[in-house]
């Protein structure tokens, strides 16, 4: 291209045409592409989404007449008022009993693989650690559950190598005890919480790692070099400082606990989780303002609980 | 780290961390064990022995076949929508500044930080009120939703690497916003795109909760299999598709990591 050409063409003329027209405007005005932009995203979550929660919501104002079983739509806090037997108080109390005990063994059982792969694991192993965790957390739900289903059963292979070990009456001993136990593992709460832990536990594993990752190695050197013993190393540099990990990995682990009714349906006893019993208010019952009310529930302990953790400083770990 | 002692895991770390990952995998590869059994009225272990036949029986079941169909139909729409749903909100945040980007990015995030049940309810009582017939369609509406998350967190990620200076080189350069778009943004975020595609894909094929709420008659996969879990019927042909969908969801996520793992060496990135 000469000279002439290339001050002939220093100012581009205006494209014509709609779709210029449209990138000129977009170009002169950057709000009207944010606006276009934003737009279906907006629309869709903000309709269906909030739009549908807040349905939710407004019906666990609503209440059920308890002789023809139709919803009244008036306003009351009589069901909410339900929640507050002794029946649905147990329901909230085991779920989160529940739900705090496998936080705190997905936890422990996850911080050392975090650990592990966070500072020693180089290269391969790094990726391979990396996949040992997303493929079980990738991996489908249902098929975990599954195959807990299998190795929990009564002839299955955890009482095959209990039988192998002769240490079937350590099993018949931990299923004797009042709470935890039961017929047998699959119909135990021991049962319902050891799926949990093996469901969730990934959830635990990746934010506990990514907070690992940011200690700087030298700090736990120069720990032990003023003569901390591993111990005091552990307790005072490296956990305090992996805690908003295990705080933003608790979300997880909480959350998840909460709103879950397919595992203590499928291992577990007969007795009812806050999911279960939403699931069995709004099927077969019809009671819509109940189940509504009852999810109210875990939106509530996890909005306390997010907030705890944005103060304790747990997003910075995510 | 100048001694090699640090380099080194303890051994009692490499124990626990190595009795976790099996603690993880160890009852998946139960599965494909189980898939070959001969026992079909009950779980025993060890397996009385070994067979291939359930595959065949389990190839020629049609509700398993049709429940597949509507599972990767439900799946690559809701896949479709998250991506340009997801690509949109990634592409407005991330370039921008402006009032009210957090509460957005919060919006895009709550479907699924929220218990899936509490998003499966609340689409069902609202699908009642409006009076809309469950149907394939309310299936899709569900998916999407939770499904733009994972497009949205992988748009997010690279557009943040890549460099604003290259958008305006090629403005510079002459090219109007479609060109941009087509021949500098697109290829800069498309293998994090097919990589969140394919993420929301796994996710969705995989999702059961809000499926039992939203669902109408029809069974997607996982609804076939939850059934067969609450009330066993055909044992051996759960295992067999039990160690399918394991093998089906492994191969998008191992592609999604391959995708998105040279990702540090994007151009513009060392601006």
């Amino acid at each position: 291209m000469s000279a002439s050409a290339l001050k002939a063409t220093a100012i581009l003329p205006g494209r014509g045409g709609i779709g210029g027209a449209l990138s000129d405007a977009f170009w002169r005005k950057p709000t009207l592409l944010l606006f276009v932009l934003l737009t279906p995203p907006l629309l869709w979550l903000g309709i269906i989404y909030l739009g549908s929660l807040f349905a939710l919501l407004v019906q666990s104002f609503f209440s059920i007449d308890e002789f023809s079983g139709l919803v009244v739509r008036e306003f009351t806090l009589k069901t909410y008022g339900e929640l507050l037997r002794p029946a649905n108080l147990d329901i909230i109390v085991r779920t989160l009993t529940m739900a705090a005990l496998v936080t705190i063994a997905s936890a422990i059982l996850a911080f050392p693989i975090a650990y592990f792969a966070a500072r020693y694991a180089k290269g391969r192993w790094k990726a391979v650690f990396y996949l040992g965790v997303m493929l079980p957390l990738w991996s489908s739900y249902l098929v975990k559950v599954y195959a807990w289903k299998l190795i929990l059963a009564k002839e299955g292979i955890l009482t095959w190598i209990f039988d192998k070990l002769h240490l079937t009456v350590l099993i018949d001993s931990w299923l004797a005890l009042p709470v935890v136990g039961g017929n047998s593992l699959s119909v135990s709460p021991t049962g319902t919480f050891l799926v949990f832990v093996y469901v969730w536990l990934p959830f635990m594993i990746l934010p506990v790692q990514a907070a690992l990752e940011r200690v700087p190695s030298n700090l736990l050197e120069a720990s032990a070099d003023l003569g901390a013993a591993p111990r005091q190393t552990f307790l005072n540099v490296l956990l305090p400082l992996a805690l908003p990990g295990i705080i933003a990995g608790s979300i997880f682990t909480f959350s998840l606990t909460l709103g879950d009714y397919i595992i203590p349906q499928i291992v577990g006893t007969s007795h009812l989780y806050i999911g279960m019993a939403v699931y069995a208010h709004q099927g077969t019952a019809g009671n819509i303002p109940l189940a509504a009310a009852f999810t109210v529930v875990p939106v509530v302990i996890m909005g306390i609980y997010l907030w705890l953790a944005k103060r304790a400083g747990a997003f910075d770990a995510l | 780290m100048r001694s090699d002692r640090h380099t080194r895991a303890p051994l009692r770390l490499k124990i626990a961390a190595g009795i976790g990952l099996a603690f993880l995998h160890l009852p998946i590869l139960l599965i494909f064990l189980y898939a070959f059994t001969t026992e079909e009225k009950s779980y025993q272990f060890p397996p009385p022995g070994l067979t291939l036949k359930w595959f065949a029986v389990t190839w020629n079941r049609p509700d398993v076949w049709e429940a597949l169909g509507l599972s990767v139909r439900v799946a690559s729409i809701s896949t479709v929508v998250a991506l340009t749903l997801g690509t949109l909100c990634a592409a407005a945040i991330s370039q921008t500044r402006f009032f009210g980007r957090e509460a957005i990015s919060l919006l895009v995030i709550l479907p699924i930080a929220l218990p899936g049940i509490i998003t499966g309810i609340s689409l069902r009582s609202a699908f009642n009120l409006a009076e809309i017939p469950f149907s394939f369609w309310t299936i899709v509406l569900g998916h999407a939703t939770f499904c733009v998350v994972v497009v949205y967190n992988n748009a997010v990620a690279r557009f943040r690497r890549m460099s604003g200076s290259l958008i305006e080189a090629s403005m510079d350069l002459g090219a109007d916003g479609f060109q941009t778009f087509r021949h500098v943004i697109l290829p800069n975020i498309g293998t994090a795109l097919l990589a969140g595609g394919m993420l929301a894909f796994a996710l969705s094929f995989d999702e059961v909760i809000v499926t039992t709420f939203t669902a109408g008659q029809q069974a997607t996969l996982p609804i076939w299999m939850l059934e067969e879990l609450v009330r066993p019927r055909q044992r051996p042909v759960t295992n067999v598709v039990a160690m399918v969908v394991v093998l089906v969801t492994f191969l998008p996520i191992l592609a999604a990591y391959y995708l998105t793992r040279d990702g540090d060496q994007i151009s513009g990135q060392g601006k």
